[in-house]
């Protein structure tokens, strides 16, 4: 091991900090200050309404002028369609599906609208390190495909399983997900395009606070019809979409495990200590080393002492 | 090479100059002090070069396709599972697997234990070669793979893990490349870069625990964004970080001593005295260190179980899962350990090491893929993808080889230092 002088280890030691102040800069704004807005839009779902019929899915796929399906809107028979098990989800075509549950619980099936739910504090934007993600004070959370990297963390993050990426693309790939028809609707004031074309009136389109009061008003006002919950009022915090169901959520497909909080909340913990480790741990180390080195350093100076003594001996010989 | 360091006493290269007195160009030093034909020989006589190339033959065509075609046309990745074996393997598994460079580098300049002195730029090297190749993995991965610089110069978004990840690996990156850096300048014979370097080696050395430390944490804490999808046994919001940190730390270490095995077995020409009398040494160092990490790691595991109130879990199925890697991953090789460290048994820790490294691995992919999504189907990886994560590990390998035929990792420049 080198020497370790006062000029060495000041050296050494600005250079850490130096090297710590980088990162920290990147990392000290740490999540967790996100506004909501409190005048942002919202929809309910009421599953009792939802007849199955796909005009949503039609509308939005000729709003968002994604590909021709594969099988046409009115063809039913999708309903049926299992995946390695699995409903139909959201894919590079789809923004939006709609699937069909049979459950013992009432006589006639229902149906369910999958789209992304515009979170209050979306998972798929605290988790990407290139800021594609945007939640509009209109409530919608839109996505930049210009800054986009593909890593698809928000995928992994997002606890709905919205986001999608366009894996059959080598040159121009991205996410692609519903983003609440912002560009062409929402911005101007207007319903996306799935709400304008329910015609059973399934989806109710507002202010998130309004919208969330008409869904407790249909709870409190026809006892027995519906399951005492809104899923989306706390879910992960809170989203802009909201449902309501005449069976527990479960049986239709919802995950009911999500946190009630942020997901972001269960990345703070790690969040919190970043900083302590780049404040604390090259003062440390360092320390330690000194600890650690200490007996050369004795040994040196003891060598020192000694060749000092040795050179006035001579001295004095020559003296005498 | 066996064949020609015993008629050619020069050969292996130590010295910048050769019997005669005249200098060994860079270029010979390239080709081992070898003829263009006697390099060809030695290259076709080893079977391994045989594999390899069988291995990129289809390997690099797959890799072009999949630029070319775009990722569906190789991975398995879906919109389910939008991380597959590229990441779950190439930068879960890698990184932690090349803790080694700070391990030891800790060690031999922070603690001052220069005992470890003659492995530390096997690790060193370890850590550097890993992280690049993780990086590698990553290119093949993402997306837009020619926007890997977005998220430090184009478009920032500080408050995501992954935004800590990339700039502590590409931090950590520069700081490896400094700490092997003495090796290439005494091989090339500029003592003044050397110096340099030689000046803030402890500062490089702070830098790289901190860096480690986060950006370990950080690759763990990237599955706290998913706590209702991977298993609960796998993910803990409050420990994951510690989880993923100090497994790295054994199997960093494992890392190193399966390298050194390699090395010491198949390239002993180019080993020297002191590296080869001490390996038996420091490798019963490395292994108490690495099952002091284990023993640690396992008390975590537990205390995050305890923590999360997760017993139940573990009378289920993926809790026998959860048990079997435990126990096969993690408490057998430490056993092994602590058995050979006590009885000086060595061929046993190497076989310790071998299993732990594999052990860190198996957790990578457990987290990332086997329990992820665990309430829904399993995603098999593509064939394409798998051969295209053995090609490009193969890459790994063959580098590793160049640069330890080469410069002086295993063994000392007698030349100028």
């Amino acid at each position: 091991m080198k020497k370790l002088n006062r000029r060495s280890f000041i050296k050494g030691g600005l250079a850490t900090t130096a090297a710590a102040m980088v990162v920290k800069e990147k990392t000290s704004a740490a999540s967790g200050d996100f506004d909501n807005y409190p005048e942002g839009m919202g929809v309910i779902v009421d599953l009792t309404r939802c007849v199955g019929c796909r005009s949503c899915e039609a509308a939005c796929n000729k709003e968002q002028d994604l590909p021709e399906p594969a099988v046409p809107f009115d063809d039913f028979s999708v309903f049926d369609h299992m995946h390695h098990g699995e409903k139909r989800r959201t894919d590079e075509t789809a923004y939006t599906v709609v699937n069909r549950y049979d459950t013992p619980e009432i006589d006639h099936p229902l149906f369910r609208k999958i789209q992304c739910n515009h979170c209050n504090e979306p998972a798929c934007l605290t988790s990407c390190f290139v800021n594609a993600y945007t939640k509009t004070p209109e409530g919608a959370v839109i996505y930049n495909a210009k800054v986009c990297v593909g890593c698809r963390t928000c995928m992994v993050a997002c606890p709905f399983y919205i986001p999608t990426f366009k894996y059959s693309s080598a040159f121009t790939p991205r996410i692609m997900k519903c983003i609440f028809c912002y560009d062409t609707r929402l911005k101007n004031g207007q319903p996306p395009a799935c709400v304008e074309a329910c015609p059973q009136e399934a989806l109710t389109f507002g202010r998130r606070k309004d919208v969330l009061k008409i869904g407790k008003q249909r709870i409190r006002e026809t006892p027995g019809k519906y399951v005492d919950h809104i899923y989306g009022e706390h879910e992960v915090g809170g989203t802009a979409w909201m449902y309501l169901s005449s069976v527990p959520f479960d049986k239709v497909g919802f995950d009911t495990h999500v946190p009630k909080e942020p997901i972001i909340n269960s990345v703070k913990e790690f969040l919190a200590m970043v900083p302590m480790v780049l404040t604390i741990w090259p003062g440390l180390f360092v320390g330690f080393h000194l600890l650690a080195t200490r007996k050369d350093k004795v040994k040196e100076m003891e060598k020192e002492a000694e060749l000092k003594k040795a050179k006035e001996n001579d001295e004095k010989e020559e003296q005498v | 090479m066996k064949l020609f360091s015993k008629e050619r006493p020069e050969i292996p290269i130590v010295h910048h100059t050769k019997e005669d007195g005249s200098a060994w160009t860079i270029k010979e030093k390239l080709w081992l002090g070898l003829s263009v034909a006697e390099y060809k020989k030695q290259f076709f006589r080893n079977p391994v070069n045989w594999f390899m190339l069988m291995i990129f033959a289809i390997g690099i065509p797959l890799i072009l396709g999949r630029y070319a075609f775009g990722l569906g046309w190789v991975t398995h990745a879906s919109n389910d599972y939008p991380w597959g074996l590229f990441l779950g393997f190439g930068l879960f598994g890698m990184v932690p697997l090349s803790a080694s460079g700070f391990m030891l580098g800790t060690t031999v300049e922070l603690f001052g234990r220069k005992d470890f002195h003659s492995i530390e730029r096997l690790a060193l090297l370890n850590g550097l070669l890993g992280y690049f190749f993780a990086v590698l993995f990553l290119e093949v991965d993402l997306g837009m793979p020619w926007r890997l610089p977005y998220p430090m110069f184009v478009s920032l978004g500080p408050a995501a893990v992954l935004f800590l990840v990339a700039w502590h690996v590409a931090t950590y990156l520069s700081v490896q490349i400094a700490e092997v850096l003495p090796a290439f300048f005494e091989w090339i014979g500029w003592l003044k870069g050397k110096r340099i370097i030689r000046k803030y080696v402890l500062g490089l050395t702070v830098a790289g625990i901190i860096l480690s430390t986060l950006h370990q944490g950080a690759l763990g804490a990237l599955f706290t964004y998913a706590p209702a999808k991977v298993h609960p046994l796998w993910v803990s919001s409050n420990f994951q970080w510690i989880h993923f940190f100090v497994s790295s730390i054994f199997g960093g270490l494992s890392m190193v001593i399966i390298a050194s095995t390699l090395i010491k077995n198949y390239m002993g020409w180019r080993c020297d005295d002191d590296f080869k009398n001490n390996l038996d040494y420091v490798t019963i160092g490395m292994a108490k260190g690495a099952s002091l990490a284990m023993i640690t790691y396992l008390v975590v595991k537990l205390v995050a179980v305890a923590h999360d109130q997760e017993w139940t879990y573990l009378l289920t199925g993926w809790g026998s899962y959860y048990m079997l890697e435990l126990g096969v991953a993690v408490v057998l090789p430490m056993f092994m350990f602590a058995f050979g460290v006590r009885n000086n048994w060595v061929t046993l820790i190497r076989f310790g090491a071998f299993i732990a490294a594999i052990g860190i691995i198996w957790n990578r992919l457990n987290t990332a893929l086997v329990c992820f999504n665990w309430q829904m189907y399993q995603e098999i990886p593509h064939w394409k993808e798998v051969w295209i994560t053995v090609t490009i590990y193969a890459l790994y390998f063959l580098t590793y080889r160049f640069i330890v035929y080469r410069l002086p990792i295993v063994y000392e420049w007698k030349g100028e230092r």
